[in-house]
C-alpha cells in the first residue's frame, strides 16, 4: 500500500470511528488534498465532516483549538509546512499552552497534519523540513513517520491523542508502498524502532532521510559494519531510552536529518547522548543535515544541499575511524 | 424587565468596578503573583451587556484586559483573586494569572494573553457548535488593537463564509496600548467594516449596557437561528492606563477628562433612578453586596495555600487514556 493510501485509511477509520472527528484545510475536498491524501473522503464523508477552507492557515489551525477545545476531534492540513509560519500562534501560542495554563481545565485534541521536504525542487518556501519549531515547544507532540505502517498507525494515535500533535509527513514518500497489517493497529506515540539491527555504529534518522539511512547501512554492510539504524519515528517526546539502549552498545552515533544543520535534531540528540554517554563513547556524534542555506528551486542545486546516502556513509567511516583516537576501552 | 435588567446591569459593573479596584490594591501592596494586571476600569458595561445577552450553554472568549468578561458571565470573585495571587484554589492553579482567567464550565474560553489569539479559537468553538448541532453562541470579545492583526480577517472572513454562530464585539477602548485609534487604522465604522464580510455591524455607546446589550441580544439571537455572525463595535474608554506602569503621558488629559465624565456606572445610575427602574435602596444594596462579596473573595484568597512547587511541572499534557 502506498503512505499516502495509509494515511487516508488511518484517516477513514478514525472518522468511521469517531463522529466528532473532521478535517479542515485548504483544497482537501474536491480536489482531494494538494498531495492527494484525501481523495474521496469528501464524497464518503460529506462536506460536514471534510471542509475547503479558504486560505487561512492562522485560522484553519485556530479553529481546530476552538473545535477540540468545545469536543471535536479535529484534523487539520496545512498544505506545506512552509505555510505553518502563519499558523504559528496557534499552534505555539494557543493550542500548546491552553492546557497548562488554564490549569488543565481543558485539553486540546488535535491533530495538524502537513508535509515538508526537499526533493521536489520546490524552492525556498515549500522545501523547508521545520520539525525543530514544533520540537522546541512544551505541549505539542511531534510525529514524522518513514513508512506507510507507521504512517497509518501513527495518525491513528495521534488522532485519539488527547493533546495538539504536529504530524509530518514528507512529499518525497507518498507514493512510497510498503507492507501495512490488515487488522486494526495503532502505532504508540513516543517509541522508536530499530529498522535495522546492527552492533557498529548507530544511525539515528527519521521520515524520508531514514531511507537514505537504510541505503548507507547497506553500503557499510558491504563493507563489513554493522550499522544499526532507528528510526525516531515520533521526535517529541523523544525516545531516549532506544536511542541511548543502542548506542550504549555501538559507542558510535551519526544523527541524519534533512532540516538544516544549525540547532535541528541533530544537536539535541548528540547533545543528550553526550551528557548520558560521556564515558561511553568511541566518538563524537556526528551529524548529516541539510547545509544551512535556503534551498534552491532547481533539482540539481538542491541535491548538493540535502544529505544522500554518500555523505552518511562517508560520516559513518569519519566516526568509525575516530577508534584510533581512543584511549580507554 | 426594566428593573430586572438595571439591577443585573448595575451590580455585575459594580462588581467589576471593585474587583479591578481591589486588584490594583493587592497589586500595589505586592500582594499578587505576577507583575501582569489589565484592569478594565471604564468599560464595565460592555462585559456587563454582553454577557448579559448570552445563555448559559454559549461560549466567551476574552482577552487580556478579561477580569469584567469572567465575573459578567458568573466567575467566582474568590477563585479570580486567588489566581491572580498565585493559590492553589486560583481557577487556573495559579499559574494562568490575570491574562489567563479561565472557567471552562461557565463556557469561558479563556482571556488570552495575545492580541486577537483568540479570534480564531472563537471560529472553532462556533463551527463546532454547528456541525454538532449544539444551540451555542460563541462571543468573542477583543479590543481595538485586534482589529489590526491579520487574524481579525481571515476570522471574520471564514466565519462569514460558513454562517457561524458567533458574535464578534470589538470592545473598542480607543488605545492599543498607546496607540490611539484613529492611527491604528482610517476612520471606518463597525457597521461598515462587517458588510465586507457581509454580515450585520453596529456601533454602540460602549459606556451603555443597554445599548450594548441591545445589540448583543439581536446578535446571539441571530447566530442562533442559524444567521450567521455579526460584528458589534463598542465604544468605550480605558480610564487607566495601559497597566500599572503606564500614567498615559500619551492621552490628552482633556479626552481623559471627558470619558472620565461618561463613567458608565455613574450614568447608568442618574439613567436608573430617573426612570424609575432602581430606588437608592437597590443602589446600595448592589453595593454592599458587592463589597461583602468582595471582602469574602480577598479572605478566600489569602487564607489559601500557594500553588505548591509540583504545579509548576503539571498539566504540561493531557493524559490520554487510550481507549
Amino acid at each position: 500500500m502506498m503512505f499516502r493510501e495509509a494515511l487516508r485509511q488511518a484517516l477513514r477509520e478514525e472518522m468511521q470511528r469517531d463522529r466528532r472527528v473532521f478535517l479542515l484545510g485548504e483544497d482537501i475536498g474536491r480536489f482531494g488534498g494538494a498531495y492527494a491524501v484525501t481523495k474521496g473522503l469528501l464524497e464518503e464523508f460529506g462536506p460536514q465532516r471534510v471542509i475547503d477552507t479558504p486560505m487561512s492557515e492562522g485560522t484553519i489551525v485556530g479553529a481546530a483549538v476552538g473545535a477540540a477545545m468545545t469536543g471535536g476531534r479535529p484534523v487539520a492540513e496545512i498544505m506545506y509546512v512552509d505555510f505553518l509560519a502563519y499558523a504559528m500562534d496557534q499552534l505555539v501560542n494557543q493550542a500548546a499552552k491552553i492546557h497548562y495554563m488554564f490549569g488543565g481545565q481543558i485539553h486540546v485534541p488535535m491533530v495538524v497534519r502537513t508535509q515538508q521536504g526537499a526533493g521536489r525542487g520546490a524552492g525556498a518556501q515549500h522545501s523547508q523540513s521545520l520539525e525543530a519549531w514544533f520540537v522546541h515547544i512544551p505541549g505539542l507532540k511531534v510525529i514524522a513517520p518513514a513508512t506507510p505502517e507507521d504512517a497509518k498507525g501513527l495518525l491513528k494515535s495521534a488522532i485519539r491523542d488527547g493533546n495538539p500533535v504536529v504530524f509530518l509527513e514528507h512529499k518525497g514518500l507518498y507514493a512510497m508502498k510498503g507492507e501495512v497489517p490488515d487488522h486494526e493497529y495503532l502505532t504508540p506515540i513516543g517509541r522508536a524502532s530499530v529498522a535495522r539491527p546492527g552492533s557498529d555504529i548507530t544511525l539515528i534518522s527519521y521520515s524520508r532521510a531514514l531511507h537514505l539511512a537504510l541505503e548507507a547501512a547497506e553500503s557499510l554492510g558491504q563493507a563489513g559494519v554493522r550499522a544499526e539504524v532507528i528510526d525516531l519515528r515520533t521526535l517529541k517526546p523523544l525516545d531516549m531510552d532506544t536511542i541511548a539502549a543502542s548506542v550504549e552498545r555501538t559507542r558510535r552515533a551519526v544523527v541524519i536529518h534533512e532540516a538544516s544543520l544549525t540547532a535541528g535534531l541533530g544537536a539535541e540528540i548528540a547533545s543528550r547522548l553526550s551528557e548520558t554517554l560521556f564515558g561511553r563513547l568511541a566518538a563524537p556524534v556526528r551529524r548529516v543535515a541539510a547545509f544551512d542555506v535556503p534551498f534552491p528551486a532547481n533539482s540539481r542545486l538542491e541535491k548538493l544541499i540535502v544529505p544522500d546516502a554518500a555523505r552518511i556513509v562517508r560520516a559513518a567511516q569519519e566516526t568509525l575511524r575516530d577508534i584510533a583516537t581512543e584511549s580507554v576501552s | 424587565m426594566n428593573h430586572e435588567f438595571a439591577y443585573q446591569a448595575l451590580r455585575h459593573m459594580v462588581r467589576i468596578r471593585l474587583f479591578e479596584e481591589r486588584t490594583l490594591e493587592a497589586l500595589m501592596q505586592g500582594k499578587l503573583a505576577s507583575t501582569m494586571c489589565h484592569v478594565s476600569i471604564g468599560q464595565e458595561a460592555v462585559a456587563a451587556g454582553v454577557c448579559m445577552a448570552m445563555q448559559p450553554n454559549d461560549y466567551i472568549t476574552s482577552t487580556h484586559r478579561g477580569h469584567g468578561h469572567l465575573i459578567a458571565r458568573g466567575g467566582d470573585l474568590g477563585r479570580m483573586i486567588a489566581e491572580l495571587m498565585g493559590k492553589a484554589t486560583g481557577y487556573c492553579k495559579g499559574r494562568g494569572g490575570s491574562m489567563h482567567i479561565t472557567d471552562v464550565a461557565l463556557g469561558h474560553l479563556g482571556a488570552n494573553g495575545i492580541v486577537g489569539g483568540h479570534i480564531g479559537i472563537a471560529v472553532g468553538a462556533a463551527l463546532w457548535s454547528k456541525l454538532s448541532g449544539k444551540q451555542a453562541v460563541t462571543v468573542c470579545l477583543f479590543g481595538d488593537g485586534a482589529v489590526t492583526e491579520g487574524v481579525f480577517h481571515e476570522a471574520l472572513n471564514m466565519a462569514a463564509v460558513y454562517h457561524l454562530p458567533a458574535v464578534f464585539v470589538c470592545e473598542n477602548n480607543q488605545y492599543a496600548m498607546s496607540l490611539p485609534w484613529a492611527k491604528a487604522t482610517p476612520p471606518v465604522s463597525f457597521k461598515t467594516r462587517a458588510e465586507a464580510y457581509a454580515m450585520p455591524g453596529v456601533d454602540v455607546d460602549g459606556q451603555d449596557p443597554l445599548a450594548v446589550y441591545r445589540a448583543a441580544v439581536d446578535a446571539v439571537a441571530r447566530a442562533r437561528a442559524g444567521s450567521g455572525p455579526a460584528l458589534i463595535g463598542a465604544h468605550t474608554y480605558r480610564f487607566l492606563g495601559h497597566s500599572r506602569g503606564d500614567p498615559s503621558a500619551y492621552r490628552d488629559p482633556e479626552e481623559e477628562k471627558q470619558w472620565r465624565a461618561r463613567d458608565p456606572i455613574l450614568l447608568f445610575k442618574v439613567r436608573a433612578q430617573s426612570e424609575g427602574w432602581l430606588t437608592s435602596e437597590d443602589m446600595a444594596t448592589i453595593e454592599a453586596e458587592a463589597r461583602q462579596a468582595m471582602d469574602e473573595a480577598i479572605r478566600f484568597a489569602e487564607d489559601s495555600p500557594p500553588a505548591p512547587d509540583a504545579t509548576a511541572f503539571e498539566d504540561v499534557y493531557f493524559q490520554t487514556t487510550q481507549p
